[in-house]
């Protein structure tokens, strides 16, 4: 067997292959690979366990704020216990329900316009700013709302320049997605359905809309969890308010101006606890929003990229 | 099928061999000016100069009970066989029997694939590559690999895509040394009169042929004993393909090779060696028949290598 | 319901073949009437949006000029604005998360892509991918409560007992670890830009061919090799995007930097424990003291320069990325 396999043609004159990784030169190569190895798995260790350490704090931290009376009553004088986070929690709906009801039928009218009618200049431009806005910071929004409906406008800090700032933030997000997913419903069905006699409007509404109906909800829902931690604009706009408050020409409470008050303008340590409940009520609804996304996912159909 | 009709068939078989499955690959080029002719020449004469440095420089390699999966799909089932030193071995036969699977076995290429796995033995010198302390990536540069799409480094230049198994290696030459690696490479692999004057451009800047070539060049440079090709010219026009092959008969003086190809011509153009593996209705590809390529093309011995090479299926 | 509306347009009484279809034709203008209709509005919107900057921050314009952005003195009491002190916080800021997200991005993007088991590659994306989820406000809280603390006394405190009597390195730790600085402001924009830049990376490394790994396996190259000599090299451009787009992303971040940078400084110095400002941060803590016509002014000259900062860097890293072969829309959220 061994004769075999030595080579042929200058017996002795060759020296054994070395397989091993036995030379120093080897050895260091191997231990090089070795770190390198161990520091990428690190860097993915540290990128999934910071998750688990700020999802870890807010839900220790924040479960024993939680009971019915935060749900419900509003928050008592400043530096007493008690008492809960209720007209923020309805001031974020009514904030973020307003800003819905404006940006996500302008969203998704334009996102159909670009997919089933954009062609030319005017289609590439809007396209371009649309994918330039989302890339724009929420303060700068904030700012807009508030020279317009704040210093002017209503003159005063108010719930609608809030919507308005939201609303912006939402469009260009929507619009993307929907054109997005549009694109990818086959372009035979919108083909058969012409074939028929019917008008392009009625193809749309009826056999492009539904077949993308839970890739346009899965945009739509991720844009309003987006909107739904936004704080920057808010501050400029809603400003906050310790009180209920249905005016919505006036200051406001929301959820995220909440945690920011009582993290940073209050000296007492019931106001961390009260931040840490407040975190986790947030948390809680974007994240029951994203997992309706995953369940709308199911549904089928043409999905978002994530 | 009795012997003798077999025998009956032979001269059938050659001519189908070698018109019939012809696909245009492999011609040499029809027509062709006298200075092209005395460049060709020129570049022969260094290939076969680079190549007499290092005559008789292969060792050979023998398979034995090879078995290799895909997760849980087993891919090739039992195969043995040698690779003689300084000769060329063609593995043939249809598409999915196995082959490019095996010869990836021959280098511990196939385990880098999530989920693949090999049992058996691959003796390379003596030494089951697969055996207790041995290092992958000493193997690999011991055994060279060249792949059916040309894949040099498109970040890197033709130069530093010549050297790079060499700095790998940690082989810290002067540069004077280094250049001539560089060309003795692209020599052997007669590249060198095509690329001598823009060594610092993209090695993506070169035509599919030439990139093959480079990638050869490449190989060569860490001076491997055994050099594997998987189908090196399927992505290549006739002529590039003319020009590989009759590099691969210059190169089997210095390396023993492994060529998996699709193209039967080819095999009975470069091979000294042929075999010929199947897979079955179970899935497994296996090893038919081996043996001497004349033999293989003229006088197959099993009724199935016979089928396959006068195109009656795969 | 489509086949109907086919046969009624089908023939006149004349036993004519109806190919005018006014009805349908008259709907499908109107209806793409309002959809160009919702699609233009975004365009009305960009316009507002920088009308109503431009035309309320020229008053400060008008005022300063250039010094505006090269002015190192912002005092609304005298009315002197000269922003170059956030704009400095900002770009050092954003620059110290870059510094720290991208080689965890790159790490964690080479780990799912060439290391990690296939069940596990997608719960890997996905958690970090979360981290985009948190709202800002959120991560500064966690800033003030968790983060802060520990870096002022884990990290700037022993940094600073190290380098205090350094020359030159001294100055990058003066003045007292407070754990309201720049560093910290830092070290919250790593986090939250890690999943940007680490989505990014992840979809360029996954596009490096898998013959150019084999290429340099086949040579003899550790996995480390391969990886620094073939996917690396091969995804560099993408890479060098996904990190501006990160940048982009820092540079607008607001809440979490507010609470954590300490906004009581206009000094421009190298010290990582400065408590300075950002452009955000500024417009963030400034705007309800804005009573004088030239402070409202300055504060949306800042907004001004905010917006063309972020649409340049945006615009960079796009053109990089999608040149690259990367997907920017894959940051989405």
């Amino acid at each position: 067997m061994q004769g075999q396999m030595t080579a042929p043609s200058i017996p002795g004159a060759r020296p054994r292959l070395s397989l091993e990784a036995s030379d120093g030169q080897a050895r260091r190569r191997k231990i090089v690979n070795g770190i390198m190895t161990t520091l990428i798995g690190a860097a993915a260790l540290l990128g999934v366990s910071i998750l688990g350490i700020i999802l870890g704090y807010i839900i220790v931290k924040g479960a024993p704020a939680l009971n019915l009376d935060f749900f419900t009553k509003a928050p008592p004088a400043l530096g007493e216990a008690g008492g809960g986070v209720a007209p923020a929690i309805r001031g974020s709906l009514l904030i973020v329900g307003l800003a819905s009801l404006v940006g996500i039928p302008v969203g998704l009218g334009a996102g159909i316009y670009l997919a089933e009618f954009g062609r030319g200049r005017f289609a590439d431009t809007v396209r371009f700013i649309a994918d330039l806005m989302t890339g724009l910071p929420s303060i700068a929004i904030g700012a807009v709302a508030w020279a317009l409906l704040v210093k002017r406008g209503i003159g005063t800090y108010n719930a609608i320049a809030g919507s308005v700032a939201l609303a912006i933030i939402m469009i260009p997000i929507i619009t993307r997605t929907t054109e997005e997913i549009l694109k990818l419903v086959p372009n035979n069905l919108r083909e058969a359905s012409l074939a028929l006699g019917t008008p392009r409007w009625k193809t749309i509404v009826s056999v492009v809309l539904p077949v993308a109906r839970s890739g346009i909800l899965t945009g739509v829902i991720l844009s309003v969890a987006r909107v739904s931690g936004e704080t920057a604009p808010l501050l400029l706009t809603v400003l906050g308010n310790s009180f209920a408050s249905n005016n919505l020409r006036g200051p406001m409470a929301a959820l995220p101006l909440e945690i920011y008050q009582y993290a940073t303008k209050s000296p007492f340590a019931d106001s961390f606890t009260k931040a840490w409940g407040a975190s986790l009520v947030l948390i809680i609804i974007i994240g029951l929003l994203s997992l309706s996304v995953r369940l709308a996912a199911r549904l089928g159909g043409p999905q978002a990229r994530r | 099928m009795s012997t003798s009709e077999r025998r009956g068939r032979e001269t059938a078989t050659i001519e189908t061999a070698q018109t019939g499955i012809a696909d245009g690959r492999g011609m040499a080029p029809a027509s062709a000016s006298p200075a092209e002719m005395a460049q060709a020449a020129q570049e022969k004469a260094q290939v076969r100069e680079v190549i007499e440095q290092k005559a008789g420089g292969g060792v050979s390699l023998v398979a034995e009970g090879v078995n290799a999966w895909y997760g849980s799909t087993h891919a090739i089932k039992d195969v043995s066989m040698t690779f003689r030193a300084n000769e060329v071995t063609a593995l043939i036969g249809p598409s999915g029997c196995g082959k490019s699977t095996f010869l990836r076995c021959l280098n511990r290429m196939h385990e880098v694939l999530a989920g693949a796995r090999v049992e058996g033995k691959i003796l390379i010198d003596g030494q089951d590559i697969y055996g207790k302390g041995v290092d992958s990536v000493r193997v690999r540069r011991h055994i060279g690999m060249v792949f059916q799409k040309p894949n040099p480094f498109p970040m890197m230049s033709i130069y530093d895509n010549v050297i790079a198994g060499l700095k790998l290696n940690g082989i810290r030459k002067r540069k004077s040394e280094m250049d001539e690696t560089v060309e003795h490479s692209l020599r052997g692999a007669a590249l060198w009169n095509e690329v001598k004057d823009k060594l610092k451009e993209s090695g993506a800047s070169l035509s599919g042929g030439q990139q093959q070539r480079l990638c050869i060049a490449r190989t060569i440079a860490v001076e491997p004993e055994v050099v594997l090709m998987d189908e090196p010219c399927s992505a290549l026009d006739p002529i590039s393909t003319y020009k590989i092959e009759e590099l691969i008969g210059e190169l089997k003086q210095k390396y023993t090779i492994a060529i998996v190809t699709h193209n039967m011509q080819q095999a009975s153009r470069v091979a000294d060696w042929t075999s010929f593996m199947l897979a079955g209705d179970a899935g497994y590809g296996q090893l038919v028949e081996y043996g001497r390529t004349e033999q293989i093309f003229t006088q197959p011995q099993d009724k199935r290598t016979e089928d396959y090479i006068t195109g009656r299926f795969g | 319901m489509a086949v109907q509306t086919a046969r009624r347009a089908e023939k006149l009484p004349g036993g004519r073949v109806n190919l005018a279809g006014r009805g349908s034709a008259l709907g499908d203008r109107a209806f793409q009437g309002i959809a160009f209709a919702f699609a233009a509005s975004i365009l009305v919107l960009i316009v507002t949006i920088f009308v109503v900057l431009f035309v309320d921050a020229r008053v400060a314009l008008a005022q300063e000029g250039l010094r505006f952005i090269t002015g190192q003195v912002w005092n609304p009491n005298e009315s002197i604005f000269g922003a170059l002190p956030y704009i400095y916080g900002t770009i050092f800021t954003s620059l110290i998360g870059l510094l720290i997200a991208t080689p965890i991005a790159v790490g964690a993007s080479l780990y799912i892509v060439e290391y990690a088991p296939n069940w596990l590659r997608a719960p890997i994306s996905f958690i970090v991918e979360l981290l985009a989820v948190i709202p800002s406000v959120i991560y500064g809280f966690w800033g003030l409560a968790v983060l802060a603390p520990f870096l002022r006394d884990r990290v700037e405190r022993p940094l600073k007992a190290a380098l205090g009597d350094v020359p030159v390195l001294n100055a990058l730790v003066e003045g007292p670890a407070r754990g309201r600085d720049m560093f910290v402001a830092g070290v919250i924009l790593s986090i939250m830009i890690l999943p940007t830049i680490m989505s990014v990376a992840r979809e360029v490394i996954s596009t490096v061919p898998g013959t150019q790994r084999e290429g340099m396996l086949a040579l003899g190259a550790t996995k480390w090799e391969m990886i620094k000599g073939a996917v690396l090299p091969y995804a560099r451009g993408g890479i060098v995007g996904a990190a501006i787009l990160g940048l982009g992303r820092a540079i607008g971040e607001t809440m979490a930097v507010t609470m954590l940078i300490g906004n009581s400084s206009t000094k421009i110095s190298w010290s990582l424990l400065t408590p300075g400002y950002t452009m955000a941060s500024a417009i963030a803590n400034q705007f309800a003291d804005a009573n004088s016509a030239v402070h409202f002014s300055a504060i949306i000259g800042v907004a001004v320069v905010l917006l063309f900062v972020t649409g340049a860097v945006n615009l960079v890293a796009r053109l990089i990325v999608s040149r690259f072969g990367g997907d920017t829309r894959a940051t989405g959220i």
